[in-house]
C-alpha cells in the first residue's frame, strides 16, 4: 500500500495519530523511510525533525529494510538467569555480527528485546513470529542452519 | 447445535443483561447452563492458547488433538481458553465429557496426545499430568481425584481478577454474559450515579495495583472535582517490568472483564472516550483484546446511548511501541498524545491536566478488572478480603527457580515465605533458596530471613520495600547477587528516557562501577584500579543521591536493586571487590578453570578451541590451564567429554 493511501485513512486527525500511523506505514513497507517521514510530516503539519524525534525514541521502530529473520532474545530476568547470555555469545560467534547488526548476506539480525513474558520457558528466543524455548546455546547453530535451508529452499 | 443459533443476542441483551426481575424458565436456564459450559453435550477440549502456553507448544498439541478427532472420526468442541495461571504446567488440556465434571490435565505434549484422549473416551482417567477435577454441583464427581483447589498452587489463592482465566472461552461474549458479566456495569449506569459508584467504590477499600497504592475511589473524587467539558480513563497495559505478566495474562484470558471494569471506572469519572494502552509486544493481548472491543459494541455494550441508558462510552485501544518508560502515567499520556514519552513533573497531576490538558485518571488493569466484582458481590463483601489497610486481593506473577511457575491471586496477609515456600512449592532440584526478587527492575531482593514479611501495603512500606506491580522471582544458590544487581542496572540504564540527568547519568555511571566489580583484573593499569575503587566507595551514596534527585518514579526506584542487594548480599559484593571471586560461579570474568590431571586424558580438544591459547600441554597427557591467559569463556568446560575440567 502507498504511504498517500494509508494516510488517507487518517485524514483530518491530529498529532494523537502519529504513533498509529507511523505502526501502519511500518507494517506496510516494513520500515520507516525518510520519504515516509517527510510524507508525514506534511500531513499532520508537524517538522520532520519532531516525527523522527518521536520514531526513533521507540523500540518498535527501524529505519531500515528489515532481514528475512529477526532473532529477538529475551532480556527478561528469568531468561538472563537461565542463560540467555551464552545464547547472545553464541549468536555473535555464529553470526559474526554485534546484536543490532545485519548480517553480510542481510538474511539476520538479532537483538536483546524486552521480557516476552513468557518465564515458564527460559530462556525464549523469537524468530520472526515463532518462539523457541528452553534453548541452550548448543541449538543455535542448528537453529539457524534451518534457517539458511529455508531460505536456499525459496 | 450451537447455543447462540437457537438463543440470540437480543435475548441475551434483554433478558439476561437488561430485565433480571423475571424469573427463567427452565429452558432459558438449561440455555444458560450450557452457554457457561455447566452442562455438555459432546465431549469439550479446552486448551490453554494464551502466549505461555503457545510458548510451550500448545499449538502442536492443538494439531495432535485435531488429528486425532479426525481419524477417529469423534464429535467434540474445541474451546481455546487462556491461562489459568500455572505456567509451568503448560500446555494444559481440560476434557468435559458430558455427565462428569472437567478434569485438567498438565503438560500435554503431542505424543500424549493419543493415549490421553483415547482412555478418557473410554471414560478412565489416566494417572499421569493429572491436575485435577473441577468442582461441579450438578454432576457427580471422579473418584479418586483430587479437586484443583485442593492442589498445592491453588488452595492458597482467591480468584477474583482471574476468575475466568484459563476457564472460559475469552472471546466469547456469550459465556462472559451468561457467567453473570456486564451486569455489575448495566446495574451501575441503570441505578448508580456516579458519585455513589466512586461511594462504593471507596468503601470497598480497594487501592491501584499499579504499584504505590492510591485509593481508588479518592483518586477519581479528585478527577470529578476538577471541572471540565471532558475526562479521560486510561487503562495502563503497558507492563514491561523484566518477570512480571499478570497484566497480558489478564487481558489474554478474560479481555471482557477489562472492558466492563474500563466502562465502569470512565462512568464514574464522568469520561466518555477511554483509552486502553497495550504493549505492542504483547501481539497476542492486542489481537483478543480488539476482538472483545468489537463484540462489545456489537452488543451494544460500548457506544453511544448504551442500551437505551444515555450514557455513551467510547473505548480506544491503542498499542504502546516499546518503551519501557510509557508505563509511568504522565509518559504514558504523551505517548498517546503522540510525543516522545517522557515523564512530566507532578504536581499537576494527570487528575488535574492530564491528556489533552483534561482530567485524566491513569488506572493499571487489574484495579479496573477488580470492579465488576465489587459491583456484583458489594463492597462489604470485598472487604472482608485482605488486611485492615489493603482490602482484597492482588494477582502475582511467581518465576524463577521455583516449582511451580505462573501467576496467582491471593488475599492480602499471606507471607511472602507462604507464597513462595508453599504455593509455588519452594526451589526447583533441591537447591538452597538465596533471594526473593519482589517488584521488577525498581524491586528489591531479599534474604530469607525477610520472607516472614506480610503482604500488605503498609507491612511493606515499614519495611521501606512496595509490591510493585507484582512480579516475584525466585532466586537460589546458583545465582550471582551481583549480577542480578548488574542485569536490573543495565536495564535501567537502556530504559532511562534521558530527561533528567541523576536518572541518565546515574544510572550509566552506576552500571560502569558494576561492570569494573565483575570484570577480569589481568589488564588493568594503576589508574583503572584507582577508579575502580573510587567507584566502589561511591556506590552507595549515589543511588541513595538518584534516589532523592530523579524526575520520576522510575528513575527514583531505579537503584532499589542495588540499594536491596547491597544491604542484605553486602558479602557477595565484598568477596567480588577483595577475593576476586563469584560464589555462583556467574560472572564469567571471575570464573577460574582448571584441570583435573587424573581425569584428562589428552584428547586436545580443549586446546583447539582456547579462545586465548591458555591450554598448555603433549598430546596423550594430562593438560593444564594457564591461570592469567584464562578469560573464563567456558568453551573449554564445554567441549570436554571427560567433565576434567572444574570451576573453582
Amino acid at each position: 500500500m502507498e504511504i498517500e493511501t494509508i494516510l488517507e485513512k487518517y485524514t483530518g486527525s491530529q498529532r494523537d495519530n502519529l504513533i498509529p500511523i507511523l505502526e501502519e506505514i511500518q507494517e506496510e513497507r516494513g520500515f520507516i523511510s525518510e520519504e515516509a517521514i517527510v510524507k508525514v510530516s506534511r500531513f499532520l503539519k508537524l517538522p520532520a525533525s519532531k516525527i523522527y524525534g518521536v520514531a526513533t525514541f521507540y523500540d518498535f521502530f527501524h529505519f531500515e529494510r528489515q532481514p528475512a529473520y529477526h532473532i529477538r532474545v529475551c532480556n527478561g530476568i528469568n531468561c538472563h538467569l537461565a542463560g540467555s547470555d551464552n545464547i547472545l555469545r553464541k549468536l555473535e560467534e555464529e553470526l559474526k555480527v554485534k546484536a543490532g547488526q545485519l548480517t553480510r548476506d542481510g538474511i539476520f539480525k538479532y537483538e536483546l528485546t524486552g521480557c516476552l513474558g513468557a518465564c515458564n520457558s527460559a530462556p525464549v528466543i523469537k524468530i520472526n513470529d515463532e518462539f523457541y524455548s528452553g534453548i541452550t546455546a548448543d541449538d543455535i547453530s542448528q537453529i539457524i542452519e534451518e534457517c539458511k535451508m529455508k531460505i536456499k529452499e525459496a | 447445535m450451537k447455543p447462540t443459533d437457537l438463543f440470540s443476542k437480543e435475548w441475551l441483551i434483554k433478558r439476561i443483561l437488561l430485565d433480571t426481575s423475571e424469573s427463567l424458565s427452565s429452558e432459558e436456564n438449561e440455555m444458560l447452563a450450557l452457554l457457561r459450559h455447566d452442562i455438555v453435550e459432546q465431549p469439550v477440549i479446552y486448551i490453554g492458547t494464551s502466549s505461555c502456553g503457545v510458548v510451550a507448544g500448545a499449538l502442536k498439541t492443538l494439531d495432535a488433538i485435531k488429528k486425532y478427532l479426525e481419524k477417529h472420526k469423534i464429535e467434540t468442541r474445541i474451546v481455546e481458553v487462556g491461562c489459568i495461571g500455572l505456567c509451568s504446567a503448560e500446555p494444559i488440556v481440560d476434557i468435559q465429557l458430558p455427565g462428569k465434571p472437567r478434569l485438567s490435565f498438565s503438560n500435554v505434549m503431542p505424543s500424549d496426545v493419543e493415549i490421553l484422549l483415547g482412555d478418557l473416551l473410554h471414560h478412565t482417567v489416566p494417572a499421569n499430568n493429572i491436575i485435577g477435577q473441577f468442582r461441579s454441583k450438578l454432576h457427580e464427581p471422579w473418584s479418586n481425584v483430587q479437586f484443583i483447589d485442593e492442589h498445592p498452587f491453588f488452595k492458597y489463592q482467591k480468584r477474583i481478577v482471574l476468575i475466568n482465566c484459563g476457564i472460559s472461552d475469552p472471546i466469547n461474549i456469550e459465556e462472559y454474559i451468561a457467567k453473570g458479566g456486564y451486569r455489575s456495569y448495566l446495574k451501575a449506569i441503570t441505578s448508580y450515579t456516579p458519585e455513589k459508584v466512586c461511594q462504593i467504590v471507596d468503601k470497598s477499600g480497594l487501592r491501584g495495583r499499579g504499584g504505590r497504592g492510591f485509593y481508588v475511589g479518592a483518586k477519581w473524587k479528585i478527577a470529578r472535582e476538577h471541572s471540565s467539558d471532558q475526562r479521560y480513563l486510561i487503562c495502563n497495559c503497558d507492563e514491561s517490568d523484566p518477570g512480571a505478566f499478570m497484566n497480558r495474562s489478564v487481558i489474554e484470558s478474560d479481555p471482557h472483564l477489562v472492558i466492563e471494569g474500563i466502562a465502569i471506572a470512565a462512568y464514574a469519572i464522568g469520561a466518555t472516550k477511554a483509552y486502553i494502552h497495550i504493549r505492542k509486544a504483547y501481539e497476542k493481548a492486542i489481537e483478543q483484546m480488539t476482538i472483545a472491543l468489537e463484540q462489545a459494541s456489537k452488543y451494544g455494550l460500548t457506544g453511544n446511548n448504551i442500551l437505551g441508558s444515555g450514557v455513551n462510552m467510547n473505548i480506544v485501544l491503542r498499542s504502546s511501541a516499546g518503551a519501557y518508560i510509557s508505563g509511568e502515567e504522565t509518559a504514558l499520556i504523551r505517548s498517546i498524545e503522540g510525543k516522545r514519552a517522557t515523564p512530566n513533573h507532578k504536581p499537576p497531576f494527570p487528575t488535574q491536566i492530564g491528556l489533552f490538558e483534561k482530567p485524566t485518571v491513569v488506572n493499571n488493569v487489574e484495579t479496573l478488572a477488580t470492579l465488576p466484582a465489587i459491583f456484583n458481590m458489594g463492597p462489604q463483601w470485598y472487604a472482608e478480603h485482605g488486611t485492615a489497610s489493603s482490602k482484597g486481593t492482588k494477582v502475582f506473577s511467581i518465576s524463577g527457580r521455583v516449582k511451580n511457575i505462573g501467576l496467582i491471586e491471593i488475599p492480602f496477609g499471606l507471607s511472602l515465605k507462604q507464597v513462595v515456600f508453599d504455593i509455588a512449592g519452594g526451589t526447583k532440584d533441591n537447591k538452597v533458596f538465596k533471594a526473593l526478587h519482589l517488584g521488577g527492575p525498581s524491586g528489591f531482593s531479599l534474604p530469607e530471613n525477610m520472607l516472614d514479611t506480610v503482604i500488605d501495603f503498609e507491612e511493606l512500606e515499614k519495611q521501606g520495600l512496595s509490591i510493585g506491580l507484582g512480579g516475584m522471582v525466585v532466586m537460589d544458590e546458583d545465582t550471582c547477587m551481583v549480577d542480578v544487581a548488574r542485569f536490573f542496572i543495565h536495564f535501567m540504564k537502556k530504559e532511562s528516557c534521558g530527561k533528567c540527568i541523576p536518572c541518565r547519568e546515574g544510572s550509566r555511571r552506576m552500571s560502569d562501577i558494576i561492570d569494573n566489580i565483575t570484570r577480569n583484573l589481568s589488564y588493568e593499569t594503576s589508574f583503572e584500579t584507582l577508579e575502580r575503587f573510587k567507584g566502589v566507595m561511591q556506590l552507595e551514596e549515589m543511588a541513595e543521591i538518584i534516589k532523592i534527585t530523579s524526575l520520576c518514579g522510575l528513575g527514583k526506584s531505579a537503584p532499589n536493586p542495588i540499594l536491596s542487594t547491597l544491604k542484605w548480599f553486602r558479602e557477595e559484593y565484598e568477596e567480588h571487590i577483595f577475593d576476586r571471586k563469584c560464589r555462583a560461579g556467574v560472572c564469567q570474568s571471575l570464573r577460574k578453570y582448571y584441570i583435573d590431571a587424573d581425569k584428562c586424558t589428552g584428547c586436545t580438544a580443549c586446546e583447539s578451541k582456547c579462545p586465548t591459547n591458555a591450554i598448555f600441554g603433549t598430546p596423550l597427557n594430562p593438560y593444564y590451564i594457564i591461570e592469567e591467559k584464562c578469560i573464563g569463556c567456558g568453551i573449554c568446560y564445554d567441549v570436554c567429554r571427560f567433565s576434567a575440567i572444574f570451576v573453582k
